[in-house]
């Protein structure tokens, strides 16, 4: 216990006892100094036992960037001089307003005639088996680091609880103390309350490139080990050893000793705009208030407060208006910042830069011209530029063009006009910072004659790599050109300027992995896509990663997430396999007993040859496909952009023209080629013989049998434009016929378009180009086939099956039932 | 906790990210409860202003949800069709609270009557 004992024989002055050394509580006492020297006698009472520091540079004590030497802000001789007694080590156990005094936990008491209470907060500790063992730790005091500091010393593995702000924080700390470091955390992006999802990707990965491992979307089901923590359990049945476990996963405001004590307390100890509690005698300041319904969780919001106090204090209220944070992480070589309201909606622009090669995303979100929240990760050297703007609420409509290059630029040209920017530029300024092409250089390429971004983009390669200079490329044309310029070909969406196949062969050549991982490396212009692009990046890098990608639900049409067609009033139809056309009466019997039990209103024949169930609703579905599965039918993917049906004739089985067994084949062929993803919807017919019953010259594959075997058509379709197929060639075999067509069908998966049907594909490439991959070229087929197969070893499962066992059951159920006048008016429901 | 103004229908982790979950409400529409990709929470009368296409089944893309009928898109926070279509869907107040997802009693009942 250190106590600095100074008080003088006779001090009629008002005493004011603090409640709290930290933060908040000493600058307040520095702001009254300010103010008034010899207005109030000062005692501070501190749990810790130690002076006032700065909490928040605990992190940098924990990386070993500094000692906790350097992050005193106030020493022993600062209570000296200002005559202030501090009693560290000793907290406050309890306060009578009656009598206006304070008792410690030693026993000590002491009057008051202003009370100042600023103990803080207290780490939230998640009520897990085993979260009293020791080695289970919080980030909040000297004596945690020093905790910290010693289970590094001896080595081995720790995980960190909470992916926020304080535990990668704690985890880089760690990790630089040379602890293998787990980070989990509950939800699927890191800092999800600072970052949106695109920031929280980027800093994920950085993290992981440093050697932590990062769990999101990790759920701590218990913390194990017998007699000090030796793991931690999820809830899916992970363990991972540990031999130290920080909680990083919130605070709360410290609020015990005010709620004991009879103050007004909410979320926090309520005060108003001068910091005065319920009682007029008592104040209170820090992270352990709440004002105005608003509690704080950062060092910003103390300032304004203890401002606030001190004014009021000295009878020159200024009033706490609430304040506007933002946050900045603390991991040397990974910037991030982010402040104000990024969640986007309703007349909100989205500013959006990426820089790929620098592992920038700059985000800016503008309201009625004004920033109303940021969002940089890899460059924030703005930060604090975008903040004061948007804390001052400026107009930003004349910097509008050029905000998102940041101050120098849009400010410094004094130009707002981005093609006047531009044309400022001197020749040798480098444009495409990928290639390294100067401006002039691209100006005399458009000279040339590259009249449009893509000739651009072909000829001298400026914008051809990462695209962040599209809008740059596209200024230069319009200046060199006026109104001579190209288009360009279409983009794949408007969050883009590249255009479909652009995507696709980055995505190889890039080796990318995930859709926000897409999004950054190409500079997309939004923050998640929009319904154009994202079903397109999640078809492509399930075609390029057949067994590794995990399909994102929420990037599918409905049709695909639900397995089963909305129709316009919102309930679905279900249409059950029937290959190749055929049914059983055990099949039929299935089906007439669902339309039965599920009161379905209609029942249809397809024109692919299998039935139609109509009016399912949507909660019904698991129960629907359950009944079908259990008659030996899978879902026909009547809704997919994926292969739909096979249509057969009756063939030389019974047909009397019939030259080969069309009925058998289509089967097989189904069999081959059913649950594979597609740029859009496929279908297949076997005739047996020229007259063609099944129609087979309109399907996207048609194989007609003659008498010396198989006639393979390609790129049919009904539709509006009704195309007849292109005939590729005549094979002897019905293995050569199959072959052909998984070769066919990775061709159009691997090179079409998303949204794409063959009709359109093959007028596109031509049919040499097709015949050429798929006749001429023998290995390359076979390729084709192999990869073909190789992906339907991964796709083969039946969704419904997966469905009815009850996966995903939250497409499902409702989230809770409201009855409004019944007695049970709400009913939760669950998954 | 359910409350005569609010009604507490269950835990923010039960809506998909990017996703969303229905409030069935007895003799009248459902209620669509949203979460985007930055965690915040909507909830909307299920039924496009288009052609009653339910919401809830759409794809939510930064603050809007995509219709899954015509490809409307519908501003999540007003309800109101964004771009060139014209149309407003009932919103429904909705908090946070410890984790839990209350929506506005009253504004449930005069959405879906
Ligand atoms: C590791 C870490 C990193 C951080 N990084 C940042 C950052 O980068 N940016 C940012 O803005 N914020 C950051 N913060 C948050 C910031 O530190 C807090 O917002 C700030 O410290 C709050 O100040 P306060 O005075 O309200 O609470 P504190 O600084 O916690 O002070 C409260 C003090 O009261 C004492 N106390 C509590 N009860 C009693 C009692 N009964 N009797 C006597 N004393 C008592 C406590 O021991 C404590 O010393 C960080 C926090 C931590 C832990
Ligand atoms: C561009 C126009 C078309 C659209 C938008 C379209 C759309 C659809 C839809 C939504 C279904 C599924 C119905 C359901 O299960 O709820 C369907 C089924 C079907 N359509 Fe079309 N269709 C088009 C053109 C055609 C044409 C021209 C043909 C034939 C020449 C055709 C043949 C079929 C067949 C056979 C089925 C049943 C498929 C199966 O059994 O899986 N469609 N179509
Ligand atoms: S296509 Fe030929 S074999 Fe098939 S049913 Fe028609 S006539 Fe018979
Ligand atoms: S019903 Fe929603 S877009 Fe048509």
């Amino acid at each position: 216990m250190e106590h600095i004992h100074l008080t003088p024989e006779v001090d009629t002055r008002e005493h004011l006892v603090v409640i709290g050394n930290g933060m908040a509580g000493c600058r307040a006492v520095e702001e009254l100094l300010a103010r008034d020297p010899a207005r109030f006698r000062v005692t501070i009472f501190g749990a810790e036992p130690r002076v006032n520091y700065n909490r928040i540079m605990l992190s940098p004590v924990l990386a070993g960037e500094k000692s906790f030497d350097d992050i005193v802000i106030n020493g022993t001789e600062w209570y000296a001089a200002n005559g202030i007694a501090l009693i560290a080590g000793d907290p406050v156990a309890a306060i009578d307003r009656a009598a206006k005094t304070v008792t410690t936990r030693s026993g000590l008491t002491e009057s008051y005639d202003r009370l100042l209470i600023a103990t803080g907060s207290d780490p939230f500790i998640i009520p897990v088996p085993g979260k009293d063992l020791p080695g289970v730790i919080a980030f909040r005091d000297m004596d945690d680091v020093d905790t910290m500091l010693a289970a590094a010393d001896a080595g081995g593995d720790a995980v960190v609880i909470g992916g926020g702000l304080l535990g990668l924080e704690a985890a880089h700390g760690l990790s630089l103390r040379g602890m293998k470091v787990t980070v989990i955390h509950l939800m699927p992006t890191l800092m999800e309350r600072q970052l949106d999802e695109a920031a929280g990707w980027l800093l994920k990965q950085a993290l992981e490139a440093r050697g932590q491992t990062i769990l999101t979307g990790a759920d701590t089901a218990e913390i194990v080990g017998d007699g000090k923590v030796e793991g931690v359990k999820l809830k899916d049945g992970t363990l991972i050893p540990a031999s130290l476990v920080v909680m990083a996963v919130g605070i709360r405001p410290s609020t015990q000793l005010a709620r004991e004590a009879g103050l007004a307390v909410g979320r926090g100890i309520q005060v108003d705009d001068h910091m005065v509690t319920s009682d007029p005698a008592v104040l209170a300041v820090g992270e352990c208030v709440e004002h105005d319904g608003q509690v704080y969780g950062l060092v910003a919001p103390l300032w304004d407060m203890c401002r606030s106090l001190a004014d009021g204090l000295v009878e020159k209220p200024s009033g706490y208006r609430g304040s506007v944070t933002s946050t900045k992480l603390k991991v040397s070589g990974i910037d991030v910042f982010s402040a104000g309201d990024f969640s986007g909606g309703d007349g909100c622009e989205d500013i959006v830069l990426r820089d790929a090669s620098r592992g920038v995303y700059k985000r800016v979100i503008v309201r009625d011209n004004r920033i109303v929240g940021a969002v940089l990760y890899g460059d924030t050297a703005d930060g604090s530029w975008y903040f004061d703007l948007l804390k001052k609420q400026d107009d930003v409509s004349d910097l509008r063009d050029l905000l998102i290059f940041g101050q120098a630029f849009a400010s410094g040209g004094g130009a707002a006009d981005p093609k006047a920017a531009v044309a400022a530029l001197s020749d040798d300024a480098e444009i495409c910072g990928c290639n390294g092409v100067t401006k002039g250089q691209v100006v005399s390429c458009i000279a040339k004659g590259a009249h449009s971004l893509d000739a651009v983009r072909g000829t001298c390669k400026a914008s051809a790599s990462c695209g962040s200079c599209t809008g740059l490329v596209e200024n230069l044309l319009a200046l060199t050109l006026g109104d001579d310029v190209q288009s360009g070909p279409k983009t794949m969406c408007k969050c883009t300027s590249f255009g479909h196949d652009d995507v696709r062969r980055e995505i190889v050549a890039q080796a990318m992995r995930s859709i926000p991982e897409v999004m950054q490396k190409l500079h997309w212009t939004t923050p998640d896509g929009c319904s154009s692009c994202r079903p397109a990046l999640n078809y492509y890098l399930l075609c390029v990663l057949p067994g590794e990608y995990v399909d994102d639900q929420q990037s599918r049409f409905v049709n695909e997430r639900m397995h089963a067609n909305i129709q316009k009033d919102g309930t679905y139809s279900v249409v059950p396999r029937m290959w190749g056309g055929l049914t059983s009466p055990r099949e039929l019997r299935a089906i007439a007993d669902v339309v039965e039990k599920y009161d379905a209103p209609m029942i249809k024949v397809t024109g692919g040859q299998r039935l139609d169930i109509f009016g399912i609703k949507k909660e019904d579905l698991p129960a629907v496909w359950a009944d079908l599965n259990a008659a030996g039918m899978v879902s026909g993917h009547a809704y997919g952009k994926s292969l739909r049906t096979v249509k057969t004739c009756v063939g030389s089985e019974w047909c009397r023209f019939g030259t080969q067994d069309s009925t058998g084949l289509g089967v097989k062929v189904e069999r081959m080629s059913w649950g594979s993803w597609m740029p859009h919807k496929f279908k297949i017919a076997v005739s047996g013989c020229p007259r063609n019953c099944a129609e087979a010259t309109i399907k996207d594959f048609g194989i007609v049998c003659v008498d010396s075997g198989y006639e393979l058509h390609v790129g049919g379709n009904g539709g509006i434009h009704v195309r007849v197929t292109d005939l590729i060639c005549k094979v002897a075999t019905e293995q050569e016929a199959m072959d052909y067509c998984a070769a066919f069908i990775q061709l159009y998966r691997e090179e079409a378009r998303y949204l794409e049907r063959t009709a359109p594909w093959i007028e596109r490439v031509g049919v040499d180009y097709v015949k050429a991959r798929i006749v001429d070229d023998e290995s390359g087929r076979e390729a084709l086939r192999a990869r073909f197969l190789f992906s339907q070893s991964f796709s083969q499962d039946d969704p419904w099956a997966q469905r009815a066992e009850g996966a995903e059951a939250e497409h499902h159920a409702p989230m809770a039932r409201f009855i409004p006048q019944g007695r049970a008016f709400l009913e939760e429901i669950g998954a | 906790m359910t409350t005569a103004e609010w009604l507490d229908i269950g835990w923010v982790d039960q809506i998909p990210v990017r996703g969303s979950r229905t409030v069935q409400v007895e003799g009248g529409d459902d209620i669509a409860v949203f979460r985007t990709a930055e965690g915040k929470v909507f909830a909307l009368l299920d039924r496009c202003p288009h052609k009653h296409g339910r919401l809830s089944q759409g794809i939510v893309h930064g603050g809007a949800v995509a219709c899954p009928l015509h490809n409307w898109r519908i501003s999540l926070s007003t309800g109101e069709a964004l771009g060139d279509d014209k149309g407003c869907t009932p919103t429904v107040p909705v908090k946070i609270d410890g984790g839990r997802v209350l929506i506005c009693r009253a504004g449930t009942l005069k959405a879906a009557a």
